[in-house]
């Protein structure tokens, strides 16, 4: 056939006919290309050891879904990225100093059991790395929850255990924090850089905000189930943050300690666990929010992110539901309509 | 007065949430998994099951603390209290069949079951176990039937969402729903330790 031809002929095809670059595996890797400066700024902060244990639970997932597929004889998917982002978020939501078996047994929770058993990606109803790590933390809450010190410098192999500034906030108040960073002021800028204990890559905010700034600016997450969260957060925060004083709280240690913001813009906006209509997504966002403080301030963790989301996560069903699109057309169905 | 209402607040959101009768204690199973498979049986069955959670709570209280203390007969409280249970379960069934007819075929044999379910018979032993009052029990059985309500309709939108997956065929149907059920649990282990009654 000659191209003059060819470039005359009609395409008669069925719809859908809108055409895009946007695939499930550019998507999954921009996400994965997102998280890289928290990554490596968990890497600068907790040595070698944090980057072994990204890379054994990336192999893990990846592995654990390719024996999977395979075993099934069914298409094996594990390029579109989505079991490499499963076992990055693991990794980052990890401490530091956690044997090597540990992210191998989270990713296999993740991977197997909460999204191929469901049918693969898409049909899971639970965050498969916040599975992961609920599973860990209630399987192994001692190895769970050491933390270790930053050490900001890369080959130190003898590193302080330490408490986290949520654990110290829970355990011993506001007054022992401010002892350990001294004022206010370094208060927020270690929090901010990420120079303090906790999970390898939740540490550093500003790291991920600016993957979060360029996940906003693609447009892959939209701002509502972010800004619902951190704003029902912060406002809880401000106003029960202190004991028996209202609107004294600080929201600013509540929004940058623990998994806040790696918890609000890149798991709690997970396209298949939460709801996909926006008013829905905005009331998850809230949910969310609310279940995170009353955790952190009245729950027995110290942290509460990760339960506030799982938890979030068993309602969207419920929420797409109650928020579902009238469709075009469609008359409301009456008694008579109904008999 | 006001500590009492946040007595029974607690008790209420405790009974319903912390400590859930189906993801914490893992009662009440086989009418959990039997009506979820539909939301619209599910919300039924939810009504019914606080209605008579409450009535059977109301019941054995009454009876519990009134003839068994009096006569000295507490050791027989879980045969007593079946009886009650059933009792109430027939009362219901009867007047179910009559109400709402359609509802009354869609649960089946699972309304019959009510009367030997375990939260149901659980709730008038925890009742008598702690020593609540009157209006401690009937929040208590109130909180564990919004508890088990809230499971059912959780695990019905589950189910219902995951009914076109291609689950592996071993997996299909109930194995699943023990998936599930477990994971739900274990995202409410994220409530432990928020009020200790």
């Amino acid at each position: 056939m000659d191209t003059a031809k060819k470039e005359h002929q009609l395409i008669v095809s069925v719809s859908p006919h809108i055409k895009s670059e946007e695939t499930t595996s550019r998507i999954m890797w921009s996400v994965n290309a997102a998280l890289l400066p928290a990554t490596v700024m968990g890497a600068y902060f907790f040595g070698p050891r944090a980057v072994f244990i990204l890379v054994i639970s990336i192999i893990a997932s990846v592995l654990s879904e390719y024996i999977f597929q395979k075993s099934l004889n069914r298409k094996v998917s594990v390029n579109d990225g989505s079991a490499f982002l499963t076992g990055l978020l693991l990794g980052m939501n990890l401490p530091p100093s956690v044997p090597f078996y540990i992210p191998i047994i989270g990713s296999f929770v993740a991977v197997v059991i909460t999204k191929q058993l469901f049918g693969g990606l898409g049909f899971n109803v639970f965050n498969p790395a916040l599975i992961g790590r609920a599973f860990l933390l209630i399987s192994f809450p001692k190895l769970m929850t050491i933390w270790k010190e930053p050490t900001a410098a890369f080959i130190q192999f003898d590193a302080k255990t330490t408490a986290t500034p949520l654990g110290i906030l829970k355990e011993e108040g506001v007054a022992k924090l401010m002892e350990v960073f001294g004022d206010n002021i370094s208060l927020y800028t270690q929090l901010f850089v990420g120079h303090r204990a906790g999970s390898i890559g939740e540490t550093s905010s500003i790291a991920l905000l600016i993957g979060a700034a360029f996940l906003l600016y693609r447009g892959y997450i939209s701002w509502h189930i972010p800004v619902s969260f951190l704003g029902t957060a912060a406002l809880i925060a401000w106003i029960f943050g202190t004991k028996g004083a209202l609107f004294t709280g600080d929201p600013i240690v509540h929004l940058f300690s623990g998994g806040m913001l790696l918890g609000a813009f890149f798991m709690a906006t997970d396209y298949v666990t939460c709801p996909s209509v926006k008013k829905g997504q905005i009331l998850f966002g809230i949910g969310c929010g609310f279940l995170t403080m009353l955790i952190r301030l009245k729950g027995g963790y110290p942290e509460g992110v990760m339960f506030a989301i799982l938890i979030m996560n068993c309602f969207s069903p419920i929420i797409d539901r109650g928020f579902k699109t009238k469709v075009f057309g469609a008359k409301k169905e009456t008694k008579e309509s109904k008999k | 007065m006001s500590s009492e209402f946040t007595k029974l607040f607690e008790l209420i959101v405790s009974a319903s949430l912390i400590n859930n009768f189906v993801f914490t204690r893992f009662l009440g199973l086989c009418i959990f998994f039997g009506v979820s498979k539909k939301m619209e049986t599910a919300a039924g069955m939810s009504i019914t099951f606080t209605a008579v959670m409450m009535i059977s709570a109301a019941f054995s209280w009454v009876i519990f603390n009134y003839v068994m203390v009096p006569l000295d007969i507490t050791f027989l409280k879980i045969i007593v209290f079946i009886g009650v249970v059933a009792g109430i379960v027939q009362a219901s069934d009867t007047i179910m069949r009559k109400v709402a007819p359609g509802l009354y075929y869609k649960l089946g044999i699972y309304l019959a079951l009510i009367s030997t379910n375990c939260i149901i018979l659980a709730v008038p032993l925890v009742n008598a176990g702690e020593h609540y009052n009157f209006i401690e029990s009937l929040a208590f059985g109130f909180g564990s039937g919004i508890g088990f309500a809230l499971a059912l309709v959780i695990m019905a939108s589950i189910r219902e969402k995951i009914e076109l997956a291609d689950v592996p065929a071993p997996f299909r149907g109930l194995p699943m729903a023990f998936v599930i059920t477990g994971l739900i649990a274990l995202a409410f282990t994220g409530f432990s330790g928020l009020i200790t009654l």
